[in-house]
């Protein structure tokens, strides 16, 4: 391994990485607020609503991420959606990742015992009142952890927005490639950035995790 | 407004699963300050009824009056929120598994829902969960969480979060069955004590003993049909249906 090529490139590697921390943070953001919403679509008491939720789950999880990419950014333009690399890879993610952290949401959700909000209904509260201080406090103790595992595929995830040439890690190391024939390296040095992100995040999400149950 | 309507009155509630008719055509009253028992074999829709008289379990028809206003009244949504919330309030509902809070102290179990929808202060609110507590003999335990006590203790705190709406009417849908033995006679002697102070109780209990040591009234049902009612002397000493005499007889039985 050619350890002094490493250290001569890996600056322009730390650069990448902070644009995939950023791509990363973005997206879960974005995810979050579409996996709230799209859980909430699937407990409406309209079924068009709860139809479109369910729908966007299905068309999100059902087809590759990046097909939803290639079509957001190269089809865009088509029907008038102007995107830069950037905000397609931001926005083409975020909504892929809220597909899983609806289903995530929803599933934590469902598993708190119907009883507690039957408990609450029963005291006089209204849907809303229930689901806010019965049902959810307890759901958002039991969605940390699988929420982890959503971020954690998506930190991964934001690899593919190199195919649209967002200059995040995975591009920085086929480019690098490209002027140094040295494959393993640059490939290793991007996993390992790669491998510091999901760590210290996984350890965020298990202190979080902590923290909730200790309450 | 009729002056002398039943403080509860069930009529002709009917509640079906798809085929699987669960109620069929059951009334029935309960005056001010009467304890009914309602007891009879597994499956016989005992749960069910009294989960339809706070709608819980909707009726498929029927109707559920209490104190002169009717509780599953046909109104558009938003209306019937608001009025089912309000009738709920006067209805305290009592669980086999408790169905405490878990993320909430003994005390904010009890203060959640009059915190809520009562318009008083976070002191007032402290009082009554006191005085609630204290009088199921739970005030020590007031900043533990539910986790941290046994299933008696649960239960009487559970008791306390309903007393603590005032409510006119108190449901218990077999509140000591989840119990170890040793840990249902703290229960009962709660509800002996709620009796002793003339709430009107309806009781789902599988106890027979109990029963008939503070209703006025036991409801035999079998079938998604009431069989037989009657004060407790005579329906469980001289029961004069059929279907009663053997589930007394199967239930005496199994007592053993
Ligand atoms: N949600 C439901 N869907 C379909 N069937 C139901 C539902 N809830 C209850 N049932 C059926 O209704 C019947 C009456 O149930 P219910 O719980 O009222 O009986 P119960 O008298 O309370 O019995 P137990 O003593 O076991 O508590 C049972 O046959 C039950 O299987
Ligand atoms: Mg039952």
């Amino acid at each position: 391994m050619d350890v002094e090529l490493i250290l001569k490139v890996y600056p322009y590697f730390l650069k990448a990485a902070l644009v995939t921390v950023e791509l990363s943070v973005l997206t879960t953001v974005l995810g979050l607020i579409c996996g709230a919403l799209g859980a909430t679509a699937r407990f409406s008491r309209f079924a068009i609503v709860r139809f479109l939720g369910a729908a966007y789950v299905s068309l999100f999880r059902g087809t590759p991420a990046l097909i939803q990419l290639f079509l957001l950014y190269f089809g865009g333009p088509q029907i008038g959606i102007q995107l830069d690399a950037f905000s397609a890879g931001v926005i083409g993610l975020g909504l892929n990742i809220g597909a899983y952290m609806t289903e995530t949401m929803r599933g934590a959700i469902i598993s708190v015992d119907e009883g507690q909000g039957e408990a609450a209904r029963t005291l006089g509260l209204s849907r809303a009142q229930s689901f806010r201080k019965v049902v959810l406090p307890q759901a958002m103790r039991l969605m940390i952890r699988p929420l982890g595992v959503n971020i954690n595929a998506q930190i991964k995830g934001t690899a593919l927005v190199s195919a649209i040439s967002v200059v995040e890690l995975t591009y920085t190391a086929q480019r690098y490639i490209g002027s140094t024939y040295k494959p393993f390296e640059m490939f290793f040095l991007a996993g390992i950035l790669y491998l510091v992100i999901i760590t210290i995040t996984g350890k965020g999400v298990a202190y979080l995790d902590r923290r909730a149950r200790l309450q | 407004m009729t002056q002398t309507h039943p403080f509860v009155e069930i009529r002709h509630a009917q509640k079906s699963y798809g085929k699987l008719e669960v109620l069929k055509d059951i009334s029935l009253t309960v005056e001010r300050g009467q304890i009914v028992a309602i007891i009879g074999p597994s499956g016989s829709g005992k749960s069910t009824l009294l989960r339809a008289i706070n709608d819980l379990d909707p009726l498929t028809a029927g109707e559920v009056w209490l104190d002169g206003l009717q509780v599953n009244k046909a109104l558009p949504h938003r209306q019937y929120e608001n009025h089912i919330n309000e009738m709920r309030q006067q209805i305290g509902m009592v669980f086999q598994h408790f169905n405490l809070f878990p993320h909430l102290t003994v005390r904010e179990n009890v203060t959640m829902a009059p915190k809520l929808l009562k318009t008083i202060s976070d002191k007032e609110a402290d009082t009554l969960a006191e005085e609630q507590l204290d009088h199921v003999g739970m005030l020590e335990r007031i900043d533990y969480y539910p986790s941290q006590l046994s299933g008696g203790q649960k239960q009487r705190v559970a008791i306390a979060r309903a007393l603590a709406m005032k409510p006119k009417l108190m449901l218990f849908d077999e509140a000591t069955s989840a119990l170890d033995p040793e840990l249902v006679e703290e229960v009962n002697l709660v509800m002996k004590k709620l009796a002793e102070e003339h709430m009107t109780m309806i009781i789902v209990t599988h106890e027979m003993d109990f029963a008939a040591s503070v209703c006025d009234r036991v409801i035999f049902m079998d079938k998604g049909l009431v069989v037989e009612e009657g004060p407790p002397e005579l329906v469980f000493k001289n029961p004069t249906q059929e279907r009663t005499q053997n589930f007394l007889r199967k239930h005496l039985e199994g007592a053993k």
